[in-house]
């Protein structure tokens, strides 16, 4: 067994690493994952990435954040320190809706970059880690798991038969900046 | 996505049941204004129905001209196949202006419709009717002044609606960027003379009928619900012609968009709803609170049912992707919505006109539902004139290709 762990296709041109991947695909080829300096209409559906969940996240981040503070103020003007403003009821609903509003808006916010951070293991003080530097600048990488079986040397031909200016084996799955 | 083959000369066709329906429907208002008439008692509900529709009818259009215009200003591709729909709509609005001011000219001068300002003796100062805020506002508040405003203001954004719907038919003639850019130019001003006049036009019209209560929001909140109202009949009218075979290029990615558009301008409309009434409330001056005592004590299920319709059915409704996309579903909520500011144009007239008379009957529902056939007799009549794509449009590729 080799030290061999990841297989990349390194494409000048996006249209032809949409042709690496077909053609992967058709020789029944698992791709580990797709790196690109750019969003590539399309290539969800074509690599089966299941829709992102975050849609749901932000709701229940949202609703936490109505209810957090539509407990806190009641809990501070109904509960324990009534006041008289206006002459209005202690539980006065309207009131409380703005700072709800903005609560929600809030939590939904910091919820949803948090989110994101932990999902791209991505957050202030962390080095990034990349498969390869220059699928941050001019590069399209296909990412193949070697591990997985397919021969290396007919996934090195497909990728090259596909138009890939390069083929690089790591031995490590992160190269990272530092 | 592979090359797409549209007939681009498509034609709508208004014949069969879309045509009988409207026909029924149309009779149907005519009866309810007929029955309104025959009781006296009833005349004034009558009138106050008619405005409320023929204030719908307008506004409808005019957001019709308006959506043109954003999208032209806005430079937007995605838009460009399904213009003609708006388009129908705004070739409407001269029609929608006309019997907006007869409905208030008449009001004006056989019935009491704006009686809060017009009536005998308001303004002198010997009558015993005096009465010195109505007098000191009777400067703007005045018959002639009101109509002139209401037709000129009619007037421009009829002139601009026209004008941008013949730029286009040229377009499909000639072709080139010509048309586009008039029309991007006449959209600017149009969009700034609109935005500066519509809130005067809503002052006017609706918040006017109770003259001594004002709030600077009722603009905004007005130009909310008819920019709601127009967008949901839009995307009726296009998931409509798509399920009767036309439109075929209009696909999930143009509901999505529509549906976004439902979606944010309800929250919109909330915003300036709420605005209106939290500050009105947490001041609690009479001569303000005074309009939503009338609203919470006598209409209170009307008040309720307005935020349900208009922001929590929106809201829940369409916050999901696939729902926004999925056309079953938009269909359902832009009918919600379309209800719901007939519900929220309701609470803002009733009160201020008839008071405890109002009702809710065969005169109201007839007579939206005479409303709602002469809309769609009109406005797909006006569809039916011109091929259902505007095939010379700069970005129509990018509206082809549309995907999100």
């Amino acid at each position: 067994m080799s030290n061999i762990k990841y297989i990349l296709g390194s494409f000048g041109d996006p249209d032809e690493m949409m042709h690496g991947i077909e053609k992967l695909q058709e020789n029944n080829i698992k791709i580990y994952d797709v790196y690109t300096p750019m969003p590539i209409h399309g290539i969800e559906a074509k690599l089966g990435v299941k829709r992102s969940r975050i849609d749901v996240a932000a709701f229940c981040f949202g609703i936490t954040g109505t209810l957090a503070a539509f407990s806190l103020i009641y809990f501070t003007a109904v509960v324990d320190w009534r006041m008289n403003i206006g002459g209005k009821p202690a539980f006065a609903l309207p009131d409380f809706i703005p700072i709800m509003f903005e609560l929600t808006v809030l939590f939904c916010a910091f919820g949803m970059v948090g989110s994101y951070y932990a999902s791209t293991h991505l957050f202030p003080g962390r080095a990034p880690r990349v498969m390869d530097l220059r699928a941050t600048n001019d590069r399209f990488i296909i990412a193949i798991d070697a591990q997985q079986g397919a021969e290396h040397t007919k996934v090195d031909s497909l990728l090259k038969e596909a138009g890939a200016l390069e083929v690089k084996y790591n031995e490590r799955k992160y190269i990272s900046y530092e | 996505m592979g090359t797409h083959n549209y007939n681009l000369s498509e034609q709508f066709e208004f014949a069969g049941k879309a045509k009988t329906l409207s026909i029924v429907a149309l009779v149907i208002g005519a009866a309810a204004i007929a029955y309104g008439f025959s009781d006296h008692a009833l005349h004034e509900r009558t009138f106050s129905n008619l405005l409320l529709m023929a204030y719908y009818f307008a506004c409808v259009c005019m957001s019709g001209a308006f959506f043109l215009a954003v999208q032209f200003v806005a430079q937007a591709g995605w838009s460009a196949s399904i213009l003609r729909v708006p388009q129908a709509m705004a070739r409407t609005l001269p029609l929608a202006a006309i019997i907006l001011i007869v409905v208030c000219g008449l009001g004006l001068y056989t019935h009491d419709l704006y009686h809060h300002w017009n009536a005998p003796g308001l303004t002198d100062p010997k009558s015993p009717n005096y009465d010195k805020l109505i007098a000191g506002k009777a400067v703007f508040l005045n018959v002639p002044f009101f109509l002139g405003r209401q037709v000129i203001f009619l007037g421009v954004y009829s002139i601009f609606a026209m004008l941008l719907v013949r730029l286009s038919a040229n377009e499909d003639l000639a072709g080139g960027l010509n048309s586009y850019k008039k029309s991007f130019k006449y959209s600017c001003i149009f969009l700034v003379v609109y935005g500066f006049t519509t809130p005067i036009f809503a002052f006017d019209t609706i918040m006017s009928l109770e003259a001594h209560w004002f709030s600077t929001m009722f603009g905004w909140y007005n130009f909310a619900a008819m920019w709601v109202s127009s967008l949901a009949i839009m995307a009726i009218i296009i998931i409509l012609l798509r399920r009767s075979g036309y439109m075929s290029w209009v696909n999930n990615s143009h509901l999505h968009n529509l549906g976004q558009f439902i979606f944010g301008f309800s929250i919109f409309w909330t915003y300036v709803w709420f605005a209106q009434f939290l500050l009105i409330y947490y001041a609690n001056i009479p001569e303000e609170t005074v309009y939503f005592y009338k609203r919470f004590e006598n209409f209170k299920f009307w008040f309720f049912l307005n935020l349900v319709l208009n922001f929590l059915t929106p809201v829940l409704l369409l916050m999901d992707r696939d729902n926004k996309r999925s056309d079953n579903k938009l269909l359902i909520v832009s009918i919600l919505v379309l209800c719901g500011h007939w519900v929220d144009y309701y609470q803002m007239i009733m009160p201020g006109t008839v008071e405890d008379k109002a009702g809710f009957g065969p005169i109201e529902i007839g007579i939206a539902i005479g409303f709602v056939g002469l809309f769609t007799f009109t406005v797909l009549s006006n569809l039916a004139k011109k091929p259902l794509i505007a095939k010379n449009h700069p970005f129509l590729q990018e509206s082809l290709h549309h995907h999100l």
